[in-house]
């Protein structure tokens, strides 16, 4: 058959130039991701959408879905690198869900639900990390930060403003801010930014709204994010 | 100086350690030092947990205070939440919140004065006075209750989920919601839960009143034991609203001396650092609150149930006031100072919560949806509330980029900081002094402290006040030496054995 592919056995269609990933959402089929954000150029970023393609692994996000390949997906042998990638995500930055207010709507909380993240196993690293409450607007608190790189492509690509950076290497890598002091009150980010709606944890948020929304009407509150293909395709509530 | 606090020379000295006192919320010990006749020459309540909650909101958005501070806590979160929100209210100048708001936050609170008390006096308290203060200690706790009374245990387990259960309804979870925001709350009640909420009130407060009744029955049984025991009298504050009633979410403070008279008739809590002054004490990490102007040997005071049920005029319920008077006439005409009296006084605010719960359900305004309002932003906030231990204060000071640039928290186990160590010394002289120590009557001091429900992880909130000291043992346990700093941050040495 034409423009499908098979995800764990399933046939799976798409459109031509979509990604597996994109292609896998739209059939209502999850894999698991950070760094992907319909709209903007997929980077590959954060390897949680990492699966099986003719048994190489490969990011989804960046591999353009094709005629005929087979992916394995939904395993435990992947699930359980992907559960390895969220603790090391957790314990590499400074993520307290219990006080954070962007728990319930937090991807990174959400997934670590979805692929049944225990425990943090590794020691936590405990960084120093800054916090840029200059902006009258948002409030960036860099110790959620899992440099996915979002904010910087939306800043970018979409805003055309270029406020976000990456800076550093490897464990040093970190977001930046692109003005002379470094502070995002120094900028002309908006919260009407691209970039202001882009970032899968607590790390970029609105200020003076904290905890509006009530436990249980949260967006991950009813629902699994696996369970919330539809919404991932688009974005859009 | 306090007797009994310390020893005038602690040679030849036997030490006795209650490591970690059972039964109550966070880490504490007590330590008594007897001579060879058994003489008590220096007792102890130690606060031996170290939190560092006024540090780490620094910096932290306003917002996000009531949601972090809630955690000091996981048996009075409310408290913190509610607190914390109270301040935050003021900076962002919500004067008066609208009436649906205040009455969900009361719900919320009175909630958990109805779970808090009743896990202490079921759950923490009954195994002393059912059982036996000397009975044996490994049927002295809830299971042996439940196996010898199954009825008052269960009735205990139930009182207090109901008690989570409105938490829950108001704020999301039982356990440290979200429900208050700065300036109101974020979730309107349904008719349903209010529905759900109503439907076995009756039977609770039935209940309710079956444990008071008990702890009349025990004063009544054994008056000479449960009026003196631990006894001492002292100070007395708990807040009042404006008619002189008992209020648990907002009021003025009052302070009564210990034959009843005031000191301050009442006062506004947002004065309190000029009426209150915290002293350190080298031995523990619990700072040990005074009225100013009285000093700390004669300003010390009482919070809680039976400082609350003292310092009011009277109880705005009707069950609970009857209680309430029965309770009182004890004192003939004096105000009743015995320490078991405060699980009496305990489980008669558990009824007061009830009936408060049952007329606020009843309140139209409770099902309403005008939820949150805001005004002209300001810099400092206090916010103050009776939790169930007693007066809990939560003081901020936010800057122009909305973070926290000063928290001051003085808890309600804090304010009862000299009263438990004075209940423990009169309970060592009345108890211990000159006799065999046994496990039985070192639980009598445990009773004292239990009196006071005392929650001790929220109580050692501080970080970069309080003395410390870090002892260096050899392989075998001997100390080597001892680096103290004291509460003006000055370090020293004392080297034990060239």
């Amino acid at each position: 058959m034409e423009n499908t592919f098979i995800i764990d056995g399933m046939p799976i269609p798409f459109e031509p130039g979509q990604n597996v990933l994109q292609a896998a959402l739209a059939a209502g089929i999850f894999i698991p991701h950070l760094c992907f954000y319909p709209g903007l150029k997929p980077n590959g970023n954060c390897k949680l959408c990492t699966v099986i393609i003719n048994g190489r692994h490969v990011s989804a996000c960046t591999t353009l879905a094709n005629s005929g390949i087979e992916v394995a997906n939904n395993t435990p042998e992947l699930n359980n690198k992907r559960r390895l990638m969220l603790q090391m995500l957790f314990v590499s930055g400074n993520h307290f869900c219990p006080g954070c207010e962007k728990s319930g709507n937090c991807q990174l909380q959400a997934l670590a639900y979805d692929l049944e993240m225990m425990t943090p196993h590794f020691n936590h690293f405990f960084p120093k990390r800054t916090i840029d409450a200059s902006h009258p607007e948002a409030f960036l608190d860099m110790n959620r930060c899992i440099t996915c790189g979002l904010c910087v492509q939306a800043s970018g690509e979409v805003d055309k403003k270029n406020i976000f950076a990456l800076s550093g290497r490897g464990m040093a890598s970190h977001v930046v801010i692109n003005t002379p002091s470094g502070k995002l009150g120094d900028s002309d980010f908006a919260m009407s930014d691209k970039a202001a709606r882009v970032c899968p944890v607590g790390a970029i948020l609105p200020k003076r709204r904290g905890y509006a929304i009530p436990i249980g009407e949260r967006r991950y509150d009813e629902l699994p994010i696996s369970s919330q293909t539809e919404f991932l395709t688009t974005r859009e509530t | 100086m306090f007797e009994l606090e310390n020893a005038k020379t602690t040679q030849g000295l036997r030490r006795i350690a209650i490591d970690p006192v059972s039964r109550v919320e966070g880490h504490g010990k007590v330590t008594l030092l007897l001579d060879e006749q058994n003489r008590i020459h220096q007792v102890r309540l130690h606060i031996v947990e170290f939190r560092g909650f006024e540090v780490l909101i620094k910096g932290r958005p306003y917002w996000e205070v009531p949601v972090t501070v809630e955690r000091l806590c996981g048996i009075c979160p409310v408290s913190h939440h509610l607190a914390a929100c109270k301040a935050m209210d003021v900076i962002v100048g919500a004067k008066q919140l609208t009436p649906t708001a205040e009455k969900l936050r009361r719900l919320m609170h009175y909630g958990q004065l109805v779970q808090s008390n009743a896990v202490h006096f079921y759950h923490l308290a009954s195994p002393d006075l059912l059982l036996g203060f000397d009975s044996e200690a490994t049927q002295r706790n809830i299971v042996g209750v439940a196996m010898q009374y199954p009825d008052i245990a269960k009735q205990g387990i139930l009182l207090r989920k109901y008690g989570q259960e409105v938490i829950q309804h108001v704020s999301g979870k039982r356990i440290h919601g979200t429900g208050a925001i700065p300036g109101g709350v974020n979730k309107a009640l349904t008719a349903e839960a209010r529905d759900e909420l109503k439907k076995n009130l009756p039977q609770l407060i039935e209940w309710a009143q079956g444990g008071v009744a008990l702890m009349q029955r025990f004063h009544e049984e054994n008056p000479a034991f449960y009026n003196s025991f631990g006894l001492f009298e002292s100070n007395m504050m708990g807040m009042v609203r404006a008619d002189g009633a008992l209020d648990i979410y907002h009021g003025d403070l009052r302070v009564k001396d210990a034959k009843g008279q005031p000191i301050f008739d009442r006062f506004n809590y947002e004065t309190y650092a000029q009426v209150l002054r915290e002293e350190v004490k080298p031995w523990s990490y619990m700072k040990f609150p005074y009225i100013a102007e009285l000093g700390p040997e004669k300003g010390w005071y009482k919070v809680g149930p039976l400082a609350r049920l003292q310092t009011c005029d009277f109880i705005p319920s009707p069950l609970a006031e009857a209680a309430r008077k029965t309770m009182l006439a004890i004192g003939n005409g004096q105000p009743v100072h015995s320490t078991l009296s405060y699980h009496w006084a305990r489980i008669i605010e558990v009824l007061h919560g009830l009936e408060v719960i049952q007329e606020l359900l009843d309140d139209p305004d409770i099902l309403g949806k005008d939820l949150t309002v805001k005004g002209e932003r300001q810099e400092e906030g206090i916010g103050v509330i009776e939790a169930p231990r007693g007066v809990l204060i939560h003081h901020y000071k936010v800057n122009e980029d909305d973070q926290v640039t000063m928290c001051n928290l003085i808890v309600s186990t804090t304010h009862n900081n000299q009263a438990m160590n004075t209940a423990i010394r009169s309970v060592a002289m009345q108890h211990l002094d000159r006799r065999v120590i046994s496990e039985g009557l070192l639980n009598h001091i445990e009773c004292a402290i239990r009196a006071y429900d005392p929650c001790l992880s929220c109580a050692t909130h501080a970080l970069g006040k309080m003395p410390l000291q870090v002892e260096l043992l050899d392989a075998e346990g001997t100390r080597l030496s001892i680096l103290s700093r004291n509460s003006n941050g000055e370090f020293h040495t004392s080297e034990m054995y060239a």
